[in-house]
């Protein structure tokens, strides 16, 4: 508890006089495992031999056609196993977990990715596995939540307070605070106390020091802007911190804007005005919060980024005004992935497809020589309940209508009800 | 203040009790009654707990009692205002608990200020460590008032001098590790526990989380000083209803 972890006024550590000891052991191991060359080394293998890195950067020339402006790169985050940059992380706490000796592990998860992950991770290395989640969320993304059970871990459905991340965080804590001789809490994203949100950048600083080199080598100098979604705020970290040193790179977070501004309407902490700094969770940062400090209802038609925090980190470099903040709303989101689509045949996730909107309205006003590179964070595969609602695709409806009819046969036949 | 008034009160039995509320649930009207019953059954001081939307710390009984009060309308203007009735109703003592956000964004000193003005005497704020504490702890020493920190299973000898430098009134033990109102084994081991928690520290110590019952209750007798109960206060209320509270506690008392 010597370091406490601020970024300016930021962050600190904000826990349970219990688990101060499990945090005294996890700052030693992490700074251990920092200072250890060979730990780097393990993970950047592990990452190259069991996901897909480095993933690639690609030129979206179509898109680039398309608005006239800016030449359009992408990051592949979503060529992760799992699809998504969720798996950085969590394949860097897995190997943290094996070094401290813990054999089981727990996390939150919002849209479903960071739960798959863990649940993935828990997998190959041997570990007992317990996702906590929403149960407003575990009811639009099945889809993941299916894949965690079958790779053995249990799924637990949060139903207090707004049944979404914030509370799935605040049960995982209280699963930790009774666990934690044996347990390691895998945290999803750069936020909570010290040291998750600079730990959990650390791990995500993969993404942007491959995509600097590849920049470098392939266009032989740095974009102009860096785009990406900001829920928590990891992939955001993950890719900024490899152009955080060089000035002339301007860094574009893009929250939620949902329905677009006033409170229960949207996920946006920084780019708009309704949040203020608080303490919550373990950390202080700005929360979605009313004038008494209880947090309020967030709106995001992305899962992922449906969370009233923001990372510390990037809460200070929106004070120092190093990254700039916008907010995109579902209308722009759902438009700008079915561009991506069908322009380029890659598949944003819905949280990606904050950076794809909010790139799209600048592009078409920057010049041919201007470069810009947007963070794909994942891909939407897991959204396709969302996306197929979102553009109401007729199609799709009449294919639930007919599996639905399918299993209730099937049901009647058993005699079940 | 509360340390002298607890040693006055060991003069006269060896084990004191603590209990407490969240206000406003299920409505401020009832935490006035639950109050009542509580004194009048003998209780010695109460914690009132300042509903808050993410109370990490706490189990599923207080849990969901911070989550309906506050779906019932709770407000900290409505906290404040009933603390204050409570306080010029009883003369016993009474601590605020909840957490940190509520005084952050009340503003620390304001907040300690006005505890002082209607005569609470102390909290415990649960996520709140000593190390980010600074201006809470000078505000309370400021206004007389006493910051009461918890000593845990899992702390070390040298973490509990720390914290019983930070702590005034009486420490806080919690029993076992995990959240409020899960059920605790009370045997040798609480015993040990105990005794190397009056080693850490002079001050009184009380016991919680998962008292529940009288022999529970009877077993702390001579181990601490006071006994904690939380959690199952509001599960009778919920099963039985207010009235059956004053009962409760006087069997614990018996």
């Amino acid at each position: 508890m010597k370091n406490r972890g601020y970024f300016n006024k930021f962050g600190g550590a904000f826990i349970p006089e219990i688990l101060v000891p499990t945090f005294d052991q996890l700052e030693q191991a992490y700074l251990e495992a920092k200072a250890d060359p060979a730990f780097w080394q393990e993970y950047v293998d592990l990452m190259s031999t069991y996901s897909c890195r480095a993933t690639p950067i690609t030129y979206a020339e179509n898109l680039t056609k398309h608005f006239g402006g800016a030449q359009i790169y992408i990051k592949r985050e979503d060529l992760n196993h799992t699809g998504a940059h969720k798996a950085n992380n969590v394949m860097g706490q897995g190997l943290l977990t094996k070094r401290m000796g813990k054999k089981r592990v727990i996390a939150e998860t919002g849209a479903g990715q960071h739960g798959v992950a863990t649940a993935t991770m828990a997998a190959k290395f041997g570990f007992d596995c317990t996702i906590y989640m929403g149960a407003v969320d575990v009811a639009r993304q099945r889809p993941n939540v299916f894949w965690m059970e079958q790779m053995g871990a249990t799924v637990i459905p949060v139903e207090d307070g707004s049944a979404t991340l914030k509370d799935a965080i605040n049960e995982a804590f209280r699963d930790w605070v009774t666990n934690m001789d044996d347990t390691h809490y895998v945290l999803g994203t750069a936020c909570g106390p010290y040291p998750f949100p600079e730990m959990v950048s650390w791990f995500q600083s993969i993404i942007g020091n491959e995509a600097r080199a590849q920049m470098l080598e392939r266009k032989g100098r740095l974009p102009d802007r860096v785009y990406a979604c900001v829920g928590g705020g990891s992939n955001a970290m993950g890719v900024f911190s490899g152009f955080m040193d060089d000035k002339e790179v301007e860094l574009i977070g893009v929250e939620a804007g949902g329905r677009g501004k006033g409170i229960g309407e949207h996920a946006a902490r920084l780019a708009y005005d309704d949040a203020s700094v608080g303490v919550a969770q373990g950390y202080k940062t700005y929360f979605l919060q009313d004038d008494d400090g209880q947090m309020m209802e967030t709106h995001s038609v992305s899962a992922g980024l449906d969370y009233v925090g923001v990372s510390p980190i990037l809460a200070d470099l929106h004070e120092s005004k190093r990254v700039r903040f916008e907010a995109a709303t579902d209308d722009d989101v759902v438009a700008a992935m079915q561009l991506a689509v069908k322009k380029e045949g890659l598949i944003p996730a819905l949280e990606s497809s904050h950076a794809f909107a909010q790139a799209f309205k600048e592009a078409p006003n920057m010049s041919s020589d201007e470069i810009i590179l947007i963070n794909q964070s994942g891909r939407a595969d897991k959204d396709i309940f969302t996306v197929a609602d979102a553009i109401d695709d007729p199609k799709w409806r009449d294919f639930i209508i007919n599996k639905a009819d399918e299993y209730r046969a099937r049901a009647d036949q058993k005699g079940e009800k | 203040m509360l340390e002298q008034y607890i040693k006055n009160r060991l003069q006269q039995k060896d084990l004191l009790l603590m209990t407490h509320i969240v206000l406003g649930y299920p409505s401020y009207d009832d935490s006035m009654r639950l109050v009542e019953a509580m004194v009048e059954a003998g209780v010695d001081l109460m914690e009132l707990q300042i509903p808050f939307s993410e109370p990490m710390a706490d189990g599923p009984v207080i849990l969901k009692a911070n989550a309906e009060a506050l779906k019932a309308g709770a407000s900290m203007e409505k906290s404040l205002e009933m603390a204050e009735k409570i306080t010029a109703a009883f003369d016993i003592p009474f601590l605020f608990m909840t957490y940190y956000n509520i005084l952050y964004k009340y503003g620390v000193e304001d907040f300690v200020a006005k505890m002082q003005d209607i005569n609470i005497k102390g909290a415990i704020i649960p996520d709140l460590p000593p190390e980010e504490a600074s201006d809470y702890l000078q505000a309370m020493q400021k206004h007389g008032l006493d910051p009461v920190h918890i000593f845990t299973p899992n702390s070390p000898m040298e973490r509990k001098q720390y914290l019983n430098e930070h702590t005034s009134g009486f420490m806080y033990t919690v029993a076992r590790k995990g959240v409020t109102g899960k059920d605790t084994q009370f045997g040798d081991e609480l015993g040990t526990y105990l005794a190397e928690c009056r080693q850490a520290t002079d001050l009184p110590l009380a016991l919680g989380f998962g008292v529940k019952s009288k022999a529970d209750y009877e077993f702390i007798r001579g181990k601490a000083d006071v006994a904690i109960i939380g959690s199952e206060a509001i599960r009778v209320m919920e099963n039985d209803g207010v009235e059956a509270v004053g009962p409760f506690i006087k069997s614990i008392l018996a």
